[in-house]
């Protein structure tokens, strides 16, 4: 025996080239993945983000009004439309629609000749600070755009200011990143565990043989499926009461909705993501290739949800991709009712896709899952 | 007319065919077998004993042919089949992380027996396998998980057993248990077909059917087989075993020469030209003619196979 044979390790070598290349789904998904991760980081993150939608409330849109809206789009952060009532734009700053509403009182230009410096209310969805929070701060360099509306006499006035931008912070006052982080996390830890637990599920059988034993006895694809489910949706609900409990009590989470509706609408989130688990064990050959899907999925889940990167700062085609994620709209589902109390009638919109995710993976896996052994 | 009438058939299939790709695994077979019969299959690996099994109990779709499998069609209603039927797969299948008692649990419910529990108590008894009952299934040795594996099959009473190759890999004196078991359940009206690589198997079926490239080739019992391939088999023994057994290989008119132990077989259709051949390079080992195996028989048709 020699320290290292040259032959012996090309043989190794040359096994486990062979046997990397029988298995072209691990190959695929190997080069896939950082194609993937390039694109999203290089193009889709945005930590700095721009283009955010904002709602203007104007009673009758007047010159100063329209010179300073178009200042907030000229900097690049605002997105603006005309909102026509302020319940209107209440609702969207509820939904997430919206996350700011500029609101002009009446008769702004005349207070503003009068030099009475009226107020611009800026309300802001704080549940994601880092989202809101450069935007916020480019109002400060606005305050002398109406410069040259201004009449003559008033011109190079250093005081009284022209008006002032008065920023009302909702649902996480002090901009605490751990408010928007928690909401965040305990979807991305359900889909990490739940998603990885299934997809083992029916590989696992397929890999040990015991399968075969199963397929031969009298069962439905569905009892299969169903049994598989149930014990992660319990592990699931545990894991949420658990984070839930840590940030209520260590972290002084507020939780301004009602825990039975969200536990209500984490029960559909699970079930989406054991469908999608459920639905890979049943495509792929083998363990390995099951976990390599999940994780596949799980890093655009996570980064393209709004997680850690501002949703609102993706370009559009990230933000398509991202609405079609059941983690993106359980993300908001969770902010909105811890943070915001929202009800079912307000978590409705991001409600309906996590529903039709489900069905159309459990359709999928119904459909690939193989009654016999062909 | 005293034959078995078609209800009588419990297995009744006719030109089934298979492919795997490119590959025809059975390929225009088809097969009866009565009630209450036990049945052998046999045949080299690869010659489709397993697909087979695997399409009469509705785990793979023929391409071809048609057939019932206790009176129900095996394409249409292989849900119905599987009620009635008990596999026994080749590779241990049940869980080897839940133990023989949880197994066969599981199984009963599947089945959805009235009574899972008594029916699992008495089945341990009879299978004795109660001392067991609370041990891990993966920790079993080959021959008690075998014994769990077909408890596990015959646990919902089922009329057909399907075994693929059932006793591989286990101690003969278990495999000896195992038939004894077979025997006692076929005694009960239960049909069995067993594919087994092993002769003296083979010879403890009421009928053995030998498939080549995915067809039958001949089938009857033991003695029929024997008879009918018409096989003359010389024993010699004596010192030189060894050293005759290649020379004899070689000799015009021998199909099979083989070593069991200290005495050597020799088998071939053809007398005059094998005592002929044992005449000149038989020197030293005292002859004698000696009633076929039907281990020489299927040595002669793997032969046939591969000329």
């Amino acid at each position: 025996m020699g320290m290292l044979s040259a032959r012996r390790l090309r043989a190794l070598l040359r096994k486990e080239w062979l046997q990397v290349r029988r298995d072209p789904m691990t190959l695929r998904l190997i080069i896939a993945l950082p194609v993937m991760q390039l694109l999203i980081f290089g193009y889709a993150i945005n930590s700095n983000p721009h283009d955010l939608p904002t709602g203007v409330l104007m009673a009758e849109p007047s010159r100063y009004e329209r010179t300073i809206v178009a200042a907030l789009r000229n900097t690049g952060y605002y997105r603006t439309r005309l909102v026509g009532s302020e319940a209107e734009a209440e609702a969207d700053i509820a939904e997430g629609r919206l996350l700011f509403v500029v609101d002009f009182p009446p008769g702004f230009d005349r207070a503003v000749d009068r030099g009475e410096a009226p107020s611009v209310l800026v309300d802001t969805d704080g549940t994601d600070p880092t989202a809101v929070g450069y935007a916020t701060a480019a109002l400060s360099g606005l305050g002398d755009v109406l410069a040259r509306d201004l009449p003559p006499a008033r011109r190079g006035m250093a005081l009284p200011v022209p008006f002032r931008f008065v920023v009302h912070t909702r649902y996480n006052p002090e901009q605490l990143t751990v408010l928007n982080v928690v909401p965040g996390l305990i979807c991305v830890v359900l889909m990490m565990s739940t998603l990885m637990l299934t997809t083992l599920a029916i590989t696992r059988e397929r890999e040990r043989g015991t399968m075969e034993n199963l397929l031969a006895m009298p069962v439905r694809p569905v009892e299969v499926m169903l049994a598989k489910i149930a014990p992660y949706i319990g592990i699931g609900y545990l894991q949420v009461l658990v984070i839930l409990l840590i940030a209520v009590l260590l972290l002084h989470l507020p939780v301004h909705g009602s825990i039975l509706l969200l536990f209500g609408v984490l029960g559909v989130f699970i079930a989406s993501n054991l469908a999608l688990g459920i639905t890979y064990s049943t495509l792929a050959a083998n363990q390995m290739q099951a976990q390599q899907m999940a994780q596949f999925t799980m890093l655009p889940f996570m980064l393209l949800s709004g997680f850690v990167f501002p949703f609102q700062g993706m370009p559009r085609w990230a933000r398509v991709i991202g609405e079609g994620m059941p983690t993106t709209h359980a993300m908001r589902i969770v902010r909105g009712v811890l943070l915001k109390g929202n009800g079912l009638a307000e978590i409705l919109p991001d409600l309906w896709p996590i529903v039709l995710f489900t069905l159309c993976t459990v359709a999928v896996a119904v459909r690939f899952y193989r009654e016999t052994l062909d | 007319m005293n034959g078995p009438k078609p209800e009588d058939y419990v297995i009744d299939v006719h030109d089934l065919r298979k492919d795997f790709g490119t590959l025809r695994v059975v390929d225009g077979l088809s097969l009866r077998v009565a009630r209450g019969e036990i049945c052998g299959f046999l045949g080299a690996n690869g010659s489709g004993k397993t697909t087979t099994i695997r399409m009469l109990c509705g785990l793979l779709v023929p391409d071809a042919g048609r057939g019932t499998c206790l009176g129900l069609d095996i394409i249409r209603d292989a849900p119905r089949i599987r009620r009635q039927v008990g596999y026994m797969t080749q590779r241990f299948s049940l869980y080897e992380d839940l133990t023989v008692r949880e197994n066969l649990e599981l199984v009963a419910g599947i089945y959805e027996l009235s009574d899972p529990r008594g029916a699992v108590d008495a089945m341990l008894d009879r299978m004795e396998l109660r001392g067991r009952a609370s041990q891990l299934a993966g920790q079993l040795s080959g021959g008690w998980k075998q014994r769990l594996a077909l408890t596990a099959c015959v646990l919902h009473r089922p009329a057909l057993l399907l075994l693929d190759e059932p006793t591989a890999g286990v101690d003969a004196r278990a495999r000896r248990a195992f038939w004894d078991l077979i025997h006692d359940m076929a005694g009960g009206g239960l049909t069995v077909l067993v594919s087994t690589h092993y002769m003296d198997e083979a010879e403890r079926c009421a009928r053995v059917v030998y498939l080549a490239g995915g067809r039958i080739v001949v089938q009857g019992s033991a003695g029929e087989l024997l008879a009918r391939v018409g096989l003359v088999t010389f024993e010699g023994t004596g010192d030189g075993v060894e050293d005759a057994v290649r020379r004899l290989r070689e000799a015009p008119g021998v199909e099979a020469a083989t070593v069991f132990g200290r005495a050597l077989h020799v088998a071939g259709m053809d007398r005059a030209r094998l005592e002929e051949a044992i005449h000149a390079q038989g020197g030293g080992l005292a002859w004698q003619e000696v009633p076929p195996r039907l281990e020489d028989v299927f040595i002669h048709l793997l032969g046939q196979e591969d000329g």
